[in-house]
């Protein structure tokens, strides 16, 4: 047994018969944040959805492995529940639903599938205000139907907030900065810094540098024309922001 | 169709030849008269008995008591069509009033025990100036029973009449409300929703005939059809000339969750007025499936998030209910159908 978390091995994944992963490979160990960056269409997105489950993101080649456990043969909901959590870049609108009635059916419908206690009203009720109290969420806007008519802050606070009640043990974080203003942008990185654990990984996708000013990774990989074309340290996140991603694309790769 | 329908008579039977029928063709499944059915006997207390009030109750189109009802008070009235038939055919004729000024929930349930029967349920409502009729149908029929009901709603000045229908459908269902609307400040909400399997069938058709200016009309219907069922919706508003200041919106949205479903939907605004205010909206898909997936990354399993966003989707339509207790019992009834 390692402690490696996540193993991604020679991953391919195509979009309506369009390659867009070509041969990724990548191990996350437990405790660590990695940071994902690419130009756009390197297919930062299509690794966070291929790795959730989501259908007509067809995997041609290789192979993701959570804990030893082959990920990629489990239904989306499976692999939710066992701890897997995809933080949308555009959390979807569910009208009728009520964001509490939403998260307390994913809590427990995930308890349920591990075999664990369901949770009752009043036991969710009061961790599910302790976690908007966190973020400087208004409590009454849990009642209204989830995400519908929320800012693009107020959505990324609801998918921080669902991490806090679901605790996942690997977080993938698909541009969580994009439409923060500073302000928000602090709260949400204050919301998930407070997961990080030592047995919790996070996988941190984003195209800009300064969401890692507030999430610090442990280590950063370049995702050029659907692979890792460059790892290192979190200073490489500073040289794309000084230097951009010319040199990594693929005419330069190849 | 120039004739009511009328169960002892074929030639009253609509076909698809009839325009309003096209999608609801009675002759397909009836060609001769039924014979017609036994008396029968009443069960239970019927699905609104908790919210009491008075009760109104036809079993096999015979009325076990009084066959019109007029709210002197403010109250409840549970109107039952009971059909506890095989093969034979039945009809009934309730008339519904209330005084003016006066407030009436009309609870109106459809009942079907047995099988193959053919049901005929007309209705008559005046609703008079400054009163407020308040109309709430569950319909369940079985499977293989055909069953029109057919209502003609009366308003006075400054009434306000609001229904909600919801039904599981039959072999062959259709629910037709007919209403004249006075305008003179009258208002109406006109709603409906249909959950259908198997091969079900169910439609809703309304008219609303503004015939005077100031009018409110606002209808939303919703359906979600699975299988080889089939949803009808037919609405149609008219304005007549000089109803100015008429505001009528009208939407139908509807699920379809299999490849056999159909869904027909005829939405028509007749306006022969100038100065008024008419929308309609009318939609037909599938279950969003980034709402779909967004619901089992968190952990929801499928069949579950299948579930969560029908019942989201219908119960729009259950939220506009007025009568609180009537509103939380349409809930349950149809969460339970989910």
């Amino acid at each position: 047994m390692t402690d490696t978390m996540l193993s991604i091995s020679k991953l391919s994944v195509s979009v309506s018969d369009k390659p867009i992963l070509k041969g990724l490979t990548l191990d996350v160990p437990a405790g660590q944040v990695h940071a994902i960056m690419g130009p756009n269409g390197a297919g930062k997105s299509t690794l966070g959805y291929a790795l959730a489950g989501r259908p007509s993101y067809e995997v041609t080649g290789g192979t993701a492995t959570w804990r030893g456990e082959d990920l990629l043969g489990l239904e989306p909901a499976e692999r939710a529940a066992r701890g897997l959590y995809l933080s949308f870049q555009y959390p979807v609108e569910i009208p009728g639903v009520p964001a509490l009635t939403f998260v307390r059916a994913a809590v427990n419908a995930q308890r349920k599938a591990r075999g664990e206690a369901e949770m009752t009203a009043p036991e969710f009720l009061k961790a599910a205000r302790a976690a908007a109290g966190a973020l400087k969420m208004d409590f009454d806007m849990l009642k209204r139907p989830l995400n519908v008519g929320f800012s693009g802050g107020e959505k990324k606070r609801m998918e921080v907030l669902q991490m806090a009640l679901l605790q996942p043990s690997m977080l993938i974080l698909d541009e969580t900065d994009s439409g923060l203003d500073i302000d928000a942008l602090k709260v949400v990185a204050d919301g998930v810094n407070a997961l990080r654990s030592p047995d919790r990984s996070m996988l941190v996708i984003t195209h800009y540098q300064r969401l890692l000013d507030y999430i610090k990774p442990d280590r950063v990989h370049v995702l050029a024309g659907g692979r890792i074309v460059a790892s290192g340290g979190p200073e490489l996140a500073l040289e794309l922001e000084a230097d951009g991603y010319d040199k990594f694309l693929p005419e330069a790769v190849a | 169709m120039t004739t009511a329908l009328d169960l002892s008579r074929p030639d009253t039977f609509p076909s698809k030849r009839d325009e309003d029928w096209k999608y609801t063709d009675v002759r397909r499944y009836l060609r001769a008269a039924p014979a017609p059915s036994p008396t029968g006997a009443v069960r239970g207390g019927g699905p609104f008995f908790d919210l009491g009030g008075e009760g109104l109750t036809f079993v096999n189109g015979v009325a076990v008591g009084d066959d019109r009802f007029t709210a002197f008070a403010d109250g409840i009235v549970r109107l039952r069509f009971v059909s506890d038939a095989n093969g034979t055919g039945h009809g009934a004729v309730a008339t519904i009033g209330v005084r003016a000024g006066r407030h009436l929930t009309l609870l109106e349930s459809h009942e079907g025990h047995g099988s193959g029967y053919v049901a005929h349920n007309r209705l008559v409502i005046q609703v008079p100036s400054g009163a407020r009729v308040e109309r709430i149908i569950l319909a369940e029929d079985i499977d293989d029973a055909l069953a029109v009901t057919q209502a003609e709603v009366t308003l006075g000045a400054g009434a306000a009449f609001s229904q909600t229908v919801l039904t599981t459908g039959a072999k062959l269902q259709r629910i037709e409300t007919r209403l004249k609307h006075p305008g003179e400040g009258a208002t109406v909400r006109i709603d409906g929703a249909y959950l259908l399997t198997g091969k079900r069938h169910a439609d809703l058709t309304t008219e609303v005939d503004h015939i005077g200016g100031d009018g409110l009309t606002d209808q939303l219907t919703k359906g979600v059809v699975r299988d080889e069922a089939r949803g009808v919706f037919q609405g149609r508003i008219i304005v007549r000339e000089g109803a100015d200041g008429t505001d009528a919106r009208m939407g139908h949205h509807a699920l379809i969750t299999s490849d056999r479903g159909e869904v027909d939907a005829k939405p028509e605004l007749e306006i022969y007025a100038d100065d008024v205010s008419c929308a309609h909206g009318n939609t037909v898909g599938a279950l969003d499936e980034s709402a779909l997936f967004y619901m089992q990354q968190r952990g929801i399993p499928t069949d579950e998030a299948r579930a969560l966003l029908t019942e989201a989707f219908l119960m729009e339509v259950v939220d506009r209910i007025g009568h609180e207790g009537a509103r939380e019992l349409c809930r349950a009834w149809l969460a339970e159908r989910l």
